[in-house]
């Protein structure tokens, strides 16, 4: 009579569907709530969720109901204490004791609705229209790799694409509209003629079924099973699959001038450029360069933790990441983009080769060069040495870009109005 | 919580029997050993009638997923079920809200959905209430058995999941959720509160036909085409069309879905297929609406019931009592107006509270009960007395038929009187002699659904104009509309009628307009 089933193992997020509805419904009032929240947190949460609260314009979900506090209405209530026939109360506040008393019409007055994203719909929604700048602009020079997809079915391939349940329906109806006797008719005929030819009852009947059954016979092999015409084999198409390859270097002054929290900030920048990166394109690879006087390219753990003090020149930097490009990133084949952040020191000496660099080489190879100073907001009028030497070459269709991020807060807004692509930006 | 009632059968009489378990974990094992115990009981002592049960163990991830869509196993897709996901899942992980040790679904066989964290004791509890209380009462209970196809639900489900996934791929998902948030917004208002006229076959239908032409062929007289037409006939006929117009509509109508479903010029087969899904989910889900409080407290005192007899004989540890006391005084607290946990009464407090009283009554009757209740007090046979309210009320009738005077004393209910333009509420009874009637007509009306909901009407449409439809709230009590909810779900009804719909609010006593509201139309944006 009893039937008990264990669930547990049934496929979890039954409610997914639901909730990318939700969220495609109430995305314009999500991303500004996101917006709102991301300006709060810090780049190293993002591995969590966050809990956002949004108006709930456009997701009410309405009906018809009676408005309060209009009419005669009678309440019921329990707990009585003191009261007698013909106390009189006066009128509770509407919120509070009047919300029992007043036998609340029910989800009304809730103007706001907060609820959970995950890390995935945060990210999704906070890099919502961000795209890596001037993409577009060699993806004509992009490989292309195919992949096979159907496309209906043909009278023509390899055996091996033949498709079996279309070829037999095919032959199954031929078989019947051209009344190709079955086996089973065959048979009963033969049964038929035998039991006949045993008894010798009616040999009348028996010439005729024997006739009849030659005819049949004759129809059975002049119609075949399988004819070439029923068949027919699963069609594929190449579709070309492309594939944008893009490598984004992240350059990072770690010298000494670059205070604790300048760094700090950098390296934020750089955190959110990367999770940006891994998410929004598979095929992009990163490449660290941290210097101080010297260069090195270094992976992404030693990056962003490892702690290393030194004397500023920016040079090397640049020529390391010429050295990789030759070496690794021919730049017909990959799109290149570059990103600086430092706190704008250089040693006066190394400007000329700064300028070289960038001139010669680095801005003519890359798509775009994203230039980020950090720096406390002390400094506010006095532009630093390579912001001024940066600000001669950022002129006209130069990829250059540059901003300052002065504090936590500037990050979001910085990196979006870096990446947003151009047509979309205010 | 009450602890008064004796049992008549059993007690100490019987042998101690071994506790069914003793620990709180538990495995498939004990579940069935503990199930096949409460149905002893359950059938044996308070001979329930109940649908063969299928009890499904799930995780709180599944729990929650099944909250989101009005606790169905499986549902159509909607935004709205996201949201709600959303807040139950936000509330759960603060822990500003636990989730329920079970959902019950009536469909046969009878699903229950039980938490693989709950305790031993919790499974045991849950099983009783939902796999035991809630199955009997959607077996028997006569709104159920008229209204819902326990049969045919989960069936049903699965093809309307279907039908709307296939309409989404069909026709785009933002024209399908367009349909279904007008849908949603008119599902109150798109149910038929009472039982309707058997709908004709085709076959009857033609044979009626038939008959009438026959009818007239017979009756043909050439003389009445050489009688003059009256001058006035030009107005009655005027008149009668709009008489006939409203029969042919099928006006007034209330259930809002269906006229829409049936009536709208505009809509393709698809929406209208949809309206209907949703209008027979909304008329499944009705009975239940009407029936809180009783199925609560069935559930409620089965749970109760089954549960003292186990620990009576010897079947639950005292350990496992006290648990099972602990949650169920919970479950039936009901705070008092002024405290802060406050917010309405509590279905199972209330439910529990009228059954136990019934037994009681059976059992020990007092002076005051044999006044009253003369057909129960005394009687004895109470599992009688509550299969009989189980079986044929709803909760306005149930209150209004066992709410006994021992309950609003126990609960002391009062009653308040409260007019909007006046400074003060007015206490216009208590429970006292001269209030208990008083207070057990005006709280049973609280449970009638249609007192609570608005009572809207299509009236008429301006069929030879601009196909404007006119709707009527019928105003009780002089309450009118929420208006900007109003103004809402107008728009969603003019987007499915497709043309311009206006709504007035009339005082039924005497037809006097109380409110109008502007016309809608059809492509006003929400």
């Amino acid at each position: 009579m009893v039937n008990i089933i264990d669930r547990r193992r049934n496929p979890q997020g039954k409610s997914l569907a639901n909730r990318q509805r939700f969220m495609r419904r109430a995305k314009r009032q999500v991303l500004d709530a996101v917006n709102e929240a991301s300006g709060k947190r810090r780049v190293t949460d993002m591995e969590g969720g966050e809990q956002i609260t949004i108006p709930v314009d456009g997701l009410r979900e309405p009906s018809f109901h009676k408005a309060r506090g209009q009419g005669v209405r009678e309440h019921v209530i329990p707990g009585n204490k003191e009261y007698v026939v013909g106390d009189r109360i006066p009128r509770p506040e509407e919120e509070g004791a009047g919300r029992g008393l007043g036998g609340s019409a029910s989800g009304e007055g809730e103007d706001e609705f907060t609820f959970a994203v995950s890390r995935d719909e945060f990210l999704d929604l906070f890099f919502e229209g961000l795209e890596l700048p001037d993409l577009v602009k060699r993806q004509i020079k992009k490989t292309y790799s195919y992949t096979q997809q159907r496309a209906g079915y043909s009278v023509s391939g390899a055996p091996s694409n033949l498709n079996i349940e279309r070829t037999m329906r095919n032959s199954l109806s031929r078989r019947l509209a051209l009344r190709r006797p079955k086996p089973e008719e065959l048979r009963i005929l033969d049964e038929e003629i035998d039991r006949l030819e045993r008894s010798g009852a009616d040999p009348e009947r028996l010439r005729a079924l024997i006739e009849e059954r030659a005819a049949k016979r004759q129809r059975s092999r002049a119609i075949p099973y399988i004819d070439p015409v029923d068949i027919r084999y699963n069609r594929f198409t190449q579709v070309p699959n492309p594939s944008s390859q893009a490598v984004m270097f992240c350059l990072m002054d770690v010298s000494g001038s670059m205070t604790e929290e300048m760094k700090d900030l950098a390296k934020r920048f750089f955190m959110l450029l990367h999770l940006f990166l891994e998410r929004r394109y598979r095929h992009v690879e990163v490449v660290f360069i941290r210097h101080t006087h010297i260069a090195q390219e270094v992976d992404e753990e030693t990056f962003f933790y490892s702690r290393e003090t030194g004397g500023t020149l920016v040079s090397p930097a640049l020529q390391l990441m010429r050295g990789v490009i030759d070496a690794r990133y021919a730049p017909e084949d990959w799109n290149i983009y570059g990103a600086q952040a430092s706190d704008g020191d250089n040693t006066p000496a190394d400007n000329p080769a700064v300028i070289h660099a960038m001139e010669r080489t680095i801005l003519p190879l890359c798509q775009y060069f994203a230039y980020i100073e950090v720096g406390a907001a002390q400094t506010g009028h006095m532009a630093s040495d390579l912001w001024r030497l940066y600000e001669r070459m950022a002129v006209g269709d130069s990829p250059l870009a540059m901003r300052r991020v002065r504090s936590r807060g500037d990050i979001f807004p910085v990196f979006r109005d870096l990446f947003t692509p151009a047509e979309l930006r205010r | 919580m009450r602890d008064s009632a004796t049992v008549s059968k059993g007690g100490a009489g019987e042998g101690m029997k071994k506790p069914l378990f003793t620990g709180p974990d538990w495995d498939y094992h004990d579940v069935l050993r503990v199930y096949e115990a409460i149905e002893e009981i359950a059938l044996g002592e308070l001979r329930l009638d109940i649908y063969p049960n299928q009890i499904e163990v799930i995780s709180s991830e599944q729990m929650l997923d099944a909250y989101s869509a009005m606790g169905m196993p499986l549902f159509y897709k909607h935004w709205s079920f996201g949201k709600h996901f959303a807040r139950d899942e936000m509330l759960y992980r603060k822990g500003y809200q636990g989730l329920a040790y079970e959902i019950v679904i009536n469909s046969k066989p009878c699903i229950s959905y039980i938490m693989e964290e709950n305790t031993m004791t919790m499974q045991t509890l849950v099983m009783a209430h939902a796999a035991f209380g809630h199955n009997h009462f959607f077996k028997n209970n006569r709104l159920f058995r008229e209204w819902t196809d326990a049969d045919g639900i989960l069936d049903y489900l699965e093809f309307a999941k279907g039908y709307i996934a296939e309409c989404e791929e069909r026709y785009g998902l933002t024209a399908v959720e367009r349909v279904l948030d007008a849908a949603h917004a008119l599902m109150t208002h798109g149910v038929h509160r009472y039982p309707r006229r058997h709908a004709k076959s085709l076959r009857e239908e033609r044979d009626r036909e038939l008959e009438r032409l026959k009818y007239e062929e017979q009756t043909y007289n050439d003389l009445w085409r050489t009688i003059p037409a009256d001058d006035e006939g030009a107005d009655t006929a005027l008149l009668n069309r709009a008489g006939e117009r409203k029969r042919r509509l099928g006006l007034p109508e209330e259930n809002l879905l269906y006229f829409l479903e049936k009536r709208a010029p505009n809509l393709q087969h698809w929406q209208r297929e949809i309206l209907r899904i949703v209008r027979n989910v909304a008329q499944y889900f009705y009975p239940q609406k009407q029936t809180k409080v009783m199925n609560e407290g069935c559930a409620t005192a089965v749970h109760y019931h089954i549960m003292r007899r186990l620990h009576e004989q010897g079947r639950l540890t005292d350990g496992s009592f006290l648990e099972f006391l602990h949650s169920h005084t919970n479950v039936v607290f009901q705070p008092d107006f002024d405290d802060p946990r406050f917010s309405g009464l509590n279905p199972y407090a209330l439910g529990f509270a009228i059954l136990q009283d019934l037994q009681r009554m059976a059992l020990d009757p007092t002076e005051e009960d044999r006044r009253w209740f003369p057909e129960i007090a005394g009687g004895g046979d109470w599992t009688e007395v509550w299969q009989e309210a189980w079986r044929a009320y709803r909760d306005e009738s149930f209150i209004l038929q066992f709410l006994s005077p021992k309950v609003m004393r126990d609960f002391r209910f009062f009653r308040i009187h409260d007019e909007a333009d006046a400074p003060e509420l007015i206490v216009d009874a208590i429970h006292d002699d001269a209030g208990y009637r008083e207070i057990r007509r005006s709280l049973a009306a609280r449970y009638d659904l249609a007192r609570i909901e608005p009572d809207i009407q299509v009236v008429d449409v301006d069929l030879a104009g601009d196909r404007k439809l006119i709707l009527e709230h019928r105003v009780v009590d002089g309450v009118t509309l929420e208006e900007r909810n109003a103004v809402a779900v107008l728009r969603h009804l003019a987007y499915l009628w497709g043309y311009g719909v206006k709504l007035y609010e009339v005082d039924p006593a005497t037809d006097r307009v109380i409110h109008e509201y502007p016309e809608v139309g059809c492509t006003d944006p929400l």
